[in-house]
């Protein structure tokens, strides 16, 4: 059926070969999806679950009704602008697997807000909403700037450095969570954020806040960036071949901090949208348990979306219906919400086979010839 | 009995360097053929979940042996992406990884029936020498030894070594490069899932769902910082491992440093001697690019 669908598409983008690539890609990027909740369900099969109704539960309560709908956007929000980290740094020739660590300094940025509103009373206001994100902005940044400066000054690889400093990052926030930051009246959270200074709800009574706007705004504006912009253009001609760019007159390591530092602040403010818009906590909880994986999440996100801004909007629909099914499918089909995880390592394997496409279009192109030529020996064999 | 506090402190930092040591030395041999595996650390959980699972079934050594199986299956699955598919080196790592963050908690609920971490019974575990001391850190070592010398001083290792410093030079005189890279790939991720099944059912005794907690990334750090040589992995895992020890004592002392913040050591430590060794190491030249054909 999809792969009927895509056929049909490519008879007529054949002569342009970047739109046939993009049909490509978008169709495995759905039998990926595919094979991933497939496999999800053999296992959920095996482990004595029914698939069907884990799955009803799993998009019904995230696809099908507008509270459902709206806690989808408001999960895609966090692992639209974690994917962007990556996304980024997969366009300048960079792993950056560290967005987990930035989102944390992101909510800890903005629970430094919440403690600052506490003594400044004027920050309870728009004014700290602004503080509060600048700050998620900008820790969430700095820590990318480490691993930055680890890869261009001492050539250490961004996969060991990020994911070295995601932990450091992830037990650097829990103890400031717990011992410096908690919240007096209940210590498994951080002091939340001043309700003048949350990020409004676009929808009132849902989780849906404005941090979606700021995930939307962010990945139109790297897109414009990395096409109609010259530092973009530079950061992909460095991540398509650093000599070349070299020879070009770029410089790769430039490219190189600019990916890290763009992939940070939208960590950060993944993190800090996190913290100042969804209720009902306004904080990060103990064992940043309102924040794991976000940042991982990201990466199947892009993976997802070929790592292209426009691509990775429905790419982060779709992991945060899972992130915001799995709720339901949890309380009503009794399946433990880790599945979900299951499904986008599937998923994420799948996307590593190369070319699947290719292949069932060469398939395709050879059954085709055959059949022409077994048609045209009928005629022949008919004429004579 | 442990009679010494410095022998309780030998026995820590021996266990600690265990998975860490086997985990960098598999992947030394995979990135010699010229392969790269970050799925190290989903491996390690994976391992580590089999071997609880077929230890409570049939026993210790059962244990071991599903722990290197599941491993090198999982290796067998990246050898088929990389090797012979010719695909990206590290998505199917960042998949493996993914896969192994909802496996095994999904499964410390569905088959345990508890969330979060599950207690390996004491007949399930891997019998101690003299009661404390566990068998597998000199196996470990061993297996290093050995590694090092099949790499360095037989032909089967010189062959293994050209095809991930100049995989056309070695197709050309027939060796089989596709097949020394599965090869490679496969024993390499089998030592990370035997690396997983000493941290389950031998050292922690227990199975938790964080039970990696990065020590897949910190040996890919180690193979960097040890020159892709198992001897210097040896050394670099010590290393590790008496830090590692070192936060548990910090811990038991009482020192004033929160717990949370001894815990940041092992990662600061990593980076801190990564990034001090570079410049003067050596990568496989052909390491982490697929191999095609012109």
């Amino acid at each position: 059926m999809t792969v009927t669908a895509g056929n049909s598409l490519l008879e007529r983008l054949r002569r342009d070969p970047r739109m046939h690539e993009a049909v490509l890609r978008f169709g495995e990027s759905i039998i990926a999806l595919v094979i991933g909740l497939t496999i999800g369900a053999v296992i959920l099969w095996v482990s004595g679950y029914s698939p069907g109704e884990a799955y009803y539960y799993l998009f019904q309560s995230s696809l099908l009704d507008t509270y459902g709908l709206t806690s989808t956007l408001s999960f895609a929000t966090p692992v639209l602008l974690t994917g962007l980290t990556f996304a980024i740094g997969a366009r300048a020739g960079l792993f950056n697997i560290g967005a987990e660590g930035q989102l944390y300094m992101g909510a800890l940025g903005a629970t430094l807000l919440a403690w600052l509103a506490m003594h400044v009373p004027l920050l309870d206001s728009p004014l700290g909403t602004l503080v509060g994100l600048l700050l998620g902005a900008a820790l969430g940044a700095g820590l990318a700037l480490i691993a930055a400066m680890l890869r261009v000054y001492r050539g250490v690889h961004e996969v060991v450095s990020t994911i070295m400093l995601n932990w450091i990052a992830y037990w650097l926030v829990y103890y400031l969570q717990s011992q410096k930051l908690y919240w007096p009246k209940d210590p498994t959270k951080s002091i939340p954020v001043p309700p003048g200074a949350r990020l409004p709800l676009l929808l009132p009574g849902t989780e849906l806040s404005a941090s979606f706007l700021i995930a939307i705004g962010f990945t139109v504006f790297t897109y414009y960036l990395l096409w109609h912009m010259v530092h973009g253009y530079e950061l992909r001609a460095s991540g398509l071949s650093p000599r070349a760019a070299r020879y070009a007159g770029i410089d790769p390591n430039r490219s190189i901090m600019l990916a890290f530092v763009l992939g940070g602040v939208a960590a950060g403010l993944a993190g800090a949208g996190e913290v100042m818009g969804r209720p009902p906590h306004y904080a990060i909880t103990s064992g940043l348990s309102n924040l794991v994986n976000m940042g991982f999440d990201g990466i199947t996100v892009a993976l997802i979306g070929a790592n292209h801004p426009l691509g990775m909007i429905p790419a982060a629909i779709f992991i945060g219906a899972l992130n915001a099914g799995s709720r339901a499918m949890q309380a009503f089909a009794g399946v433990p919400l880790e599945m979900v995880r299951i499904v986008e390592g599937v998923i994420i394997i799948a996307l590593a086979v190369p070319g699947i496409l290719h292949m069932i279009e060469e398939y395709l192109r050879r059954k085709r010839e055959l059949r022409e030529i077994a048609a045209k020996e009928a005629e022949a064999s008919q004429a004579g | 009995m442990p009679e010494s506090a410095a022998l309780i402190f030998a026995v820590g930092v021996l266990n600690a360097m265990t998975p860490i040591l086997l985990t960098a030395v598999g992947e030394i041999i995979a990135e010699r053929a010229g392969v790269v595996n970050i799925g190290l650390e989903g491996i390690i959980m994976i391992g580590a979940m089999a071997a609880t699972m077929a230890a409570e079934g049939f026993g210790p050594l059962a244990g071991l042996l599903a722990g290197i199986g599941v491993g090198a299956l999982l290796g067998l699955l990246h050898a088929v992406l990389t090797a012979y598919l010719k695909g990206d080196h590290v998505i199917p790592g960042i998949g493996v990884n993914t896969l192994a963050l909802g496996l095994v908690p999904f499964m410390l609920i569905v088959y345990w029936g508890s969330a979060g971490q599950h207690t390996v019974p004491r007949y399930a575990q891997v019998p101690k020498i003299a009661g404390y001391i566990s068998p597998m850190p000199f196996i470990a070592i061993l297996i290093a030894v050995a590694a090092w010398y099949i790499l360095f001083k037989t032909p089967t290792g010189l062959k293994l070594r050209s095809v991930g410093e100049n995989p056309v030079a070695a197709d050309t005189v027939g060796i089989l490069v596709e097949r020394t890279q599965a090869v490679a790939v496969v024993v390499g991720a089998a030592l990370a899932g035997l690396a997983g099944a000493f941290m389950s059912i031998d050292w922690l005794g227990v199975l938790t769902k964080e039970i990696a907690a990065g020590r897949g990334f910190i040996a890919l750090a180690l193979v960097v910082f040890s020159n892709w040589n198992p001897l210097w992995a040896l050394g670099g895992a010590l290393l590790f491992g008496t830090f590692d020890s070192l936060s548990q004592w910090l811990k038991v002392l009482h020192t004033g440093i929160p717990d949370t913040l001894i815990n940041t050591l092992p990662y600061v430590v990593t980076l801190i001697a990564v990034a001090g060794v570079l410049g003067r190491v050596q990568p496989p030249r052909h390491a982490g690019i697929p191999y095609r054909r012109e």
